[in-house]
């Protein structure tokens, strides 16, 4: 990673659906080595801002922005090779390959061997896909679930699957990693779990998150962005994000004064 | 007894057909939850193109191989100019266009190579092998018949199941959103798709016209039995298709060989009714996950 890693940044986005402001004019970056949370009430903005950071949705005005370049008509399968990985809040696993082959589809955007090459020069591919298995195990391994390779996401647990959707987000090693939810439908032990995770990961990449456990949220992030309306109302660290009184009045409503 | 195994051995060789044009059907509902009706007229015209260049003098081989070669040309054709427009709407729409294909292709085939019935040459004799004195039923192109599915049925495998390109044809069939996210150019692996299925389709029905008459329409009733055999394996199930491909192959040829050849097109009926009384998803359908 070193001195090349690069930010997301997010300059005056604003997105509209129909007459309903989803977005106005949020600005946030994500910064290598730190974690980045972004909260809010339901229907703030949240997963919106995700779609429009990844590509899925296009914003009507402000820009996005990657190691200083702006991302222009940016599409989903262009982020993988930009070195932004994104988990979802459904996981989308594919539950009809396996937990090895889910994290094998994410595995090395770079060196595929291309179009033809797979189908034409198998010996080429052949290395290059032993390397990438190895990688995969490797991931699933560090997540503890490599005695789960071979096995089907549907027949797993829940804290299990998510891990495996966390594992192909990061067996790429991308520079970015945009997890949505992450610690929705844990246990207490297993959310411990994810801070340690979470903190390590920003040792090796920029990490981003939405989150609604205020708990991990404030344990875990460096910055913090809050978004009400579509609108950023606060951001900070977390001491800062804490005590805003315009923080309380959107979660607690208006009886904070 | 030797009707038995002559019966066994002929339905044996149908079935592969089959099962090779189910293969091609499912290949293509698997990615695309399109059932392309156009598969048998693109078979039928890359047949008809090999035909041209055999009667140009050149070798069996050649043609086979063009053949092939159209036909995978064809299916990524297909998928980018009729059916990549209107993916994103509703299925039914990509289903009606490649309704509109089959006429196309068939009054584009009757214009261009013309409505008689031509006679297709075979790679292979066509007369049984001798076994101990008495004639069995398998003839030399059958043998290559059954040889030829196997072989593509095991490269599919292979590309599936072994290679990284397999593996992200098969992601971007089952999650087109996630595949996406992760990289996949999900656009090229449908177009390798429709073009892998055109392929599989072109060598039914080459097989299908080796040794025999071929005309605009000579396709057009393995499509019904082609259909049925992929819809006895669940659509969905490249394995089911093949299954389902032999399977319907020797029922039919039994019924041919023991109660009557007119009758092979109701049995057929009855088999798929039958089956999806007994079970509605097909046979190779995966067990579907009760929701409480």
């Amino acid at each position: 990673m070193g001195s090349s890693a690069r930010s997301l940044e997010l300059r005056d986005a604003s997105v509209r659906f129909g007459g309903i402001a989803a977005l106005s004019e949020v600005s946030l970056t994500a910064r290598p080595g730190r974690v980045l949370g972004v909260i809010g009430p339901n229907g703030a903005g949240k997963t919106t801002l995700f779609n429009v950071a990844c590509g899925f949705v296009r914003p009507d005005a402000g820009s996005i922005h990657w190691g200083g370049q702006e991302l222009r008509g940016l599409r989903p399968h262009q982020l993988a090779r930009l070195g932004i990985a994104r988990t979802l809040q459904g996981l989308g696993l594919f539950d009809r390959l396996t937990v090895l082959e889910n994290v094998l589809v994410g595995a090395d955007p770079q060196a595929r061997t291309g179009f033809l090459a797979g189908l034409l020069a198998l010996p080429r591919a052949g290395r290059d896909e032993a390397r990438l298995r190895s990688r995969a195990l490797e991931t699933l391994d560090q997540l503890g679930i490599a005695g789960q390779a071979d096995r089907h996401p549907g027949a797993l647990p829940y804290a299990v699957r998510k891990k495996v959707a966390l594992a192909r987000a990061l067996v790429a090693e991308p520079e970015l990693v945009m997890l949505d939810e992450p610690a929705s439908g844990l246990s207490d032990h297993e959310l411990s779990e994810l801070g340690t995770l979470l903190r390590d990961l920003a040792s090796r990449m920029s990490v981003m998150l939405v989150e609604h456990h205020m708990d991990l949220v404030m344990s875990v992030c460096d910055d913090i962005t809050v978004l009400d309306f579509g609108r950023v109302i606060a951001s900070g660290t977390p001491d800062e994000v804490r005590d805003d009184p315009a923080v309380l009045a959107a979660y607690l409503g208006e009886a904070v004064t | 007894m030797q009707q038995l195994i002559n019966t066994a051995l002929g339905g044996l060789t149908l079935g592969m057909v089959y099962a090779a044009f189910a293969l091609a059907l499912v290949l293509i509902w698997r990615s695309t939850h399109v059932v392309n009706f156009a598969q048998a007229p693109m078979a039928m015209v890359t047949t008809f193109v090999a035909l041209e260049i055999i009667d140009h003098g050149h070798s069996y081989w050649l043609g086979f191989a063009v053949a092939l070669a159209a036909g995978l040309v064809l299916g990524a054709v297909v998928e980018r100019v009729v059916v990549r427009p209107v993916e994103g709407g509703p299925e039914i729409n990509a289903v009606i266009l490649t309704l509109g294909l089959f006429i196309v292709l068939h009054a584009l085939a009757s214009v261009v190579f013309g409505n008689r019935y031509r006679s297709f040459p075979a790679a292979f004799g066509i007369r049984g092998i001798d076994v101990g004195g008495t004639t069995i039923a398998l003839t030399g192109f059958g043998i290559f018949t059954i040889l030829a599915v196997l072989a593509v049925m095991t490269l599919l495998v292979l590309l599936f199941r072994f290679t990284d390109l397999g593996l992200r044809m098969r992601a971007a069939a089952f999650n087109q959103e996630v595949a996406r996210l992760l990289g996949v150019r999900v656009g090229r692996m449908l177009t390798l798709g429709w073009a892998l299925a055109a392929l599989v389709g072109s060598l039914s029905g080459l097989l299908i016209a080796g040794g025999s008459l071929v005309s605009p329409g000579y396709m057009d009733s393995v499509v019904v039995y082609g259909f049925v055999a992929a819809v006895l394996g669940g659509l969905d199930s490249p394995v089911g298709a093949v299954v389902g491909g032999l399977f319907l192959g020797l029922s039919l040829s039994f019924v041919s060989g023991y109660v009557g050849s007119q009758l092979v097109a109701l049995a057929a009926l009855a088999i798929l009714m039958a089956v999806l009384f007994l079970r509605p998803d097909g046979l190779f359908a995966p067990a579907r996950e009760r929701r409480v």
